[in-house]
């Protein structure tokens, strides 16, 4: 269908205008990351929103972010997060096989130092969410091989 | 009938309040925020009893002589209060889960509005007219 195509170009532009308009300045390009990061916690806040409206209440973090996995993966990239691992101690790792955004980059270890910033928008979204639900906390993403990669969330605790 | 609309947000903050006769609007936002309470109270206590239905709609919070109290929780820690003039009790619960659904796709629809930050109190004129609206339609 041509309309999910829409969201993979929109956010390749996206990063790509963000880095270019950022090429004339010293940093090594992390006030970009940092503005793609800011655009996706946004549109997460606001897009969770959406989303819950029609879900029952969450009884606890685990709950919210099993649905997270499930609902918000699905609306957003069509698919499950395929691997959930937690500690139980407010550090949860979501792990995607085929990430929507690198899956068209490549699939073996060519580009990989150019992926993490088809990420940063990514991990921006999921902080995001979770701050809408009420969670603060810091999402970091890796990847090894394209394109498989891992989101790493770590909850603070008040 | 409805006599007030409140909506607070995630630090507990109001957003929103609108009410029928504006010269009682003081009265209004300390009835709305002694809910405050009574809407956590309720959330802890569906949390532990650990039933399986978990609605977002409260129920009836806090009844006196001249008002009632309905609440309304969402799943980003938004509230919606609605009070109702205790005289009128014609008001079926169906009919104030109907407002309430109402009155989350309007906050829904607002939040996809980019001019409005979460958090902030809202301004919309939008908003405000449809809230009036349901307001005036459910006396």
């Amino acid at each position: 269908m041509a309309d999910d195509a829409l969201f993979d170009f929109l956010h390749m532009e996206i990063v790509s205008h963000v880095t270019k308009s950022d090429a004339g300045l010293l940093q090594d390009g992390d006030e970009a990351m940092s503005k793609l990061e800011q655009i996706g916690y946004s549109t997460g806040y606001r897009f969770i929103e959406r989303l819950t409206k029609d879900l029952s209440r969450f009884k606890d973090e685990l709950e919210v972010m099993k649905a997270i996995c499930k609902d918000f993966w699905t609306a957003v990239f069509k698919k499950q997060v395929d691997n959930l691992r937690t500690n139980h101690q407010g550090v949860y790792v979501l792990q995607d096989n085929k990430f929507r955004f690198l899956a068209s980059i490549s699939n073996s270890r060519q580009y990989l130092e150019l992926a993490p910033k088809y990420l940063v928008f990514t991990c921006g979204l999921l902080r995001g969410a979770l701050a809408s639900l009420g969670l603060t906390c810091i999402v970091t993403a890796e990847v090894t091989t394209m394109p498989a990669c891992k989101f790493q969330v770590h909850l603070q605790r008040a | 009938m409805a006599v007030c609309i409140g909506f607070i947000g995630k630090e507990n903050s109001p957003l929103f309040l609108r009410c029928i006769n504006q010269s009682q609007e003081l009265q209004f936002h300390y009835i709305v925020h002694t809910c405050i309470d009574f809407v956590e109270e309720k959330i802890i206590q569906s949390n532990k009893s650990g039933s399986d239905v978990r609605e977002l709609y409260l129920g009836l919070l806090y009844s006196s002589e001249e008002v009632k109290a309905y609440g309304f929780v969402t799943n980003t820690k938004i509230k919606i209060v609605i009070i109702i003039d205790s005289t009128n009790s014609l008001l079926r619960d169906n009919e104030i889960r109907a407002i309430f659904r109402k009155l989350h796709n309007a906050y829904t629809e607002l939040v996809c509005n980019p001019f409005y930050t979460p958090g902030d109190p809202i301004t919309a004129k939008s908003f405000g007219a449809l809230v009036d609206e349901l307001l005036a339609s459910s006396s």
